[in-house]
């Protein structure tokens, strides 16, 4: 922006004003340039999620059990791609176009949240993938609804309305094998076993060690603090896993009457910590598995823009 | 079979179109997470969503639909051998939808129009297929119109399968179909799309001389195998078990 400082403090009025009110901030509204970045690291993080959350689902489209589990899976990692284009869409509406994205992806620049660097080793964990971390992610975003910025705040209402769906279908997948025979059931269990506590480390560190949390929650990008949201999915979470007949792995769970919560045990921060830095199972597959699907694609994309390109210049020809 | 039919609907007929719907669907489904953009994971994800719902629908008229595709042989299936074809490049995929949502929305328009057991599901995928067709058709103009990497791509997608289209208008047993007709019009179609992708009709011949009919006989090619082994693995490792 080239405006003096007077009309700058003023144009810093309104947003706060807007703010303030909880109105919408909209893309042609000024903005800071701080909270136009934290919004693109945000939405872009979010973004990448779907895109490479994509992958451990996919895992399993091709060994689904059933036809119905197979059209059901298909159309939810479908769903996730989706996702992905409303994101990018959305991120866009700041300056930033998806091609820049991706590549910051791509160089590890730009991160994904790192639940998807664990792998999906039976077709158990499928439902987990649907009941905890859609779950865990449902939480974080339902919140995002009212986020502050117009795009992103309605791109999220849409998003919260599938993520509930594919909740559901992971809950009912795993009840189904939890019902099921003892294998199916020790399956389910074990899937249970270990998706728990990484889902907890999907609300990120705990408050007093949350990086960029405060100026979010001023500019209501973020709602909640990391440590509020994740005591409300453990008390989402409780009696939901009582109902599948599946035990939480976590020997200090319990129902604390004072606090009217959950207590429950520390979480492995060093583990988090240590996937985060690129140490999880899957941290490399997961991304050279995206860089070389970009890779092997370059040639279709040029191809297009290639075809686009002529065909306009014929039109523009066409109309001269 | 022993005894009376128990419906209408020609088992062998509904095995077939399942059978290429159920397979198809499969191969386009191990693109997820591999589309060269984020809108192809889309569109092919919906072509297979909708291929897998036609596959459910026959395979329920001819038995039970998991059973039919988790539990037979490789022997014991019904597609033709184009569907089965491994997804390639994202050339050759484009290759193998455009000769199939070709044929099977004409296949289909014909079948909708008539009053076989098949008309009311014909009548409904024929929406279907002609969005595969449209998606295909449009493919096919990019690559080939596209730069040189993609126009040799895409030549080669098509002379490669090419050989596996002709067994598409071998008559089915149950089907009221001109089979004739069908065969030119698939040609008069995938001819103009091919011209105007500037390539050309592939020349050789369009079946092997052994190959005629093979898929419907239960006859596939080998990765045919590998790819339903992958596919009933887990459904068979649980005998009896529910999903």
């Amino acid at each position: 922006m080239t405006t003096t400082a007077p009309e700058a403090g003023a144009y810093e009025a309104v947003f706060d004003a807007t703010v303030a009110a909880d109105e919408r901030i909209e893309p042609r509204d000024w903005m800071p340039d701080a909270y136009r970045a934290t919004l693109v690291r945000q939405i872009a993080q979010h973004a990448h999620s779907e895109i490479i959350g994509m992958q451990p689902e996919a895992n399993w489209i091709t060994r689904a059990p059933s036809l119905r589990r197979k059209a059901i899976l298909m159309a939810k990692v479908q769903d996730e791609a989706g996702h992905g284009l409303y994101l990018y869409s959305a991120a866009e509406t700041l300056g930033t176009g998806r091609d820049e994205l991706l590549d910051k992806l791509h160089a590890g620049r730009q991160r994904y949240s790192s639940i998807f660097n664990y792998p999906t080793l039976t077709w158990a964990d499928v439902g987990a993938i649907g009941w905890l971390v859609d779950g865990a992610a449902i939480t974080n975003q339902v919140p995002l609804c009212r986020c502050s910025y117009g795009p992103y705040a309605r791109a999220m209402v849409r998003i919260c309305k599938e993520e509930s769906f594919h909740q559901r279908q992971g809950y009912e997948l795993l009840l189904a094998l939890s019902r099921g025979t003892e294998a199916q059931h020790a399956m389910a269990q074990d899937a249970v076993d270990r998706w728990w506590w990484p889902s907890l480390m999907m609300f990120g560190p705990p408050d007093d060690e949350s990086a960029h949390s405060a100026q979010s929650m001023a500019w209501k990008i973020k709602r909640h603090s990391n440590d509020e949201l994740r005591q409300r999915f453990v008390d989402i979470c409780v009696p939901q896993a009582e109902s599948l007949g599946l035990a939480l792995p976590d020997p200090d769970l319990r129902w604390n009457e004072e606090r009217g919560h959950h207590d429950f045990g520390a979480i492995d921060w060093d583990e988090f910590h240590e996937v985060l830095r690129g140490n999880g199972p899957c941290n490399d597959q997961r991304i050279n598995q995206r860089r070389q699907a970009h890779e092997e694609g370059a040639w279709v994309r040029e191809a297009a823009a290639a075809y686009a390109g002529k065909h306009s210049e014929a039109h523009r020809e066409a109309q001269a | 079979m022993t005894g009376a039919p128990v419906s209408t609907v020609p088992l062998s007929a509904a095995l077939a179109l399942g059978d290429d719907a159920l397979v198809l669907s499969h191969r386009l489904g191990e693109w997820a997470g591999h589309a060269p953009v984020l809108e192809e994971e889309v569109a092919l994800a919906n072509i297979a969503l909708d291929l897998l719902g036609q596959a459910r629908t026959l395979l329920s008229l001819a038995g039970d639909e998991d059973e039919l595709a988790y539990l037979r042989e490789e022997r014991a299936f019904r597609n033709v051998q184009l569907v089965e074809q491994p997804n390639g490049d994202f050339a050759h995929t484009i290759a193998r939808q455009l000769y199939f949502a070709t044929y099977q929305e004409l296949l289909y328009g014909q079948l909708a129009a008539g009053d076989g057991p098949f008309a009311p599901l014909a009548a409904k995928a024929v929406k279907e297929v002609s969005y595969h067709r449209d998606h295909a058709e449009h493919w096919t103009l990019r690559l080939g119109d596209g730069t040189e990497e993609s126009h040799r791509r895409m030549r080669a997608g098509l002379d490669d399968l090419w050989r596996f289209t002709g067994e598409l208008f071998e008559p089915v047993d149950g089907l009221d179909v001109d089979w004739t007709a069908l065969r030119d019009g698939w040609l008069t179609l995938v001819t103009k799309t091919v011209d105007q992708a500037t390539l050309a009709l592939p020349t050789g011949p369009q079946l092997g001389a052994w190959t005629a009919g093979a898929g419907r006989q239960g006859i596939h090619t080998e990765p045919f195998g590998r790819m339903i082994a992958e596919m009933q693995h887990l459904h068979r490792s649980h005998p009896g078990a529910t999903w």
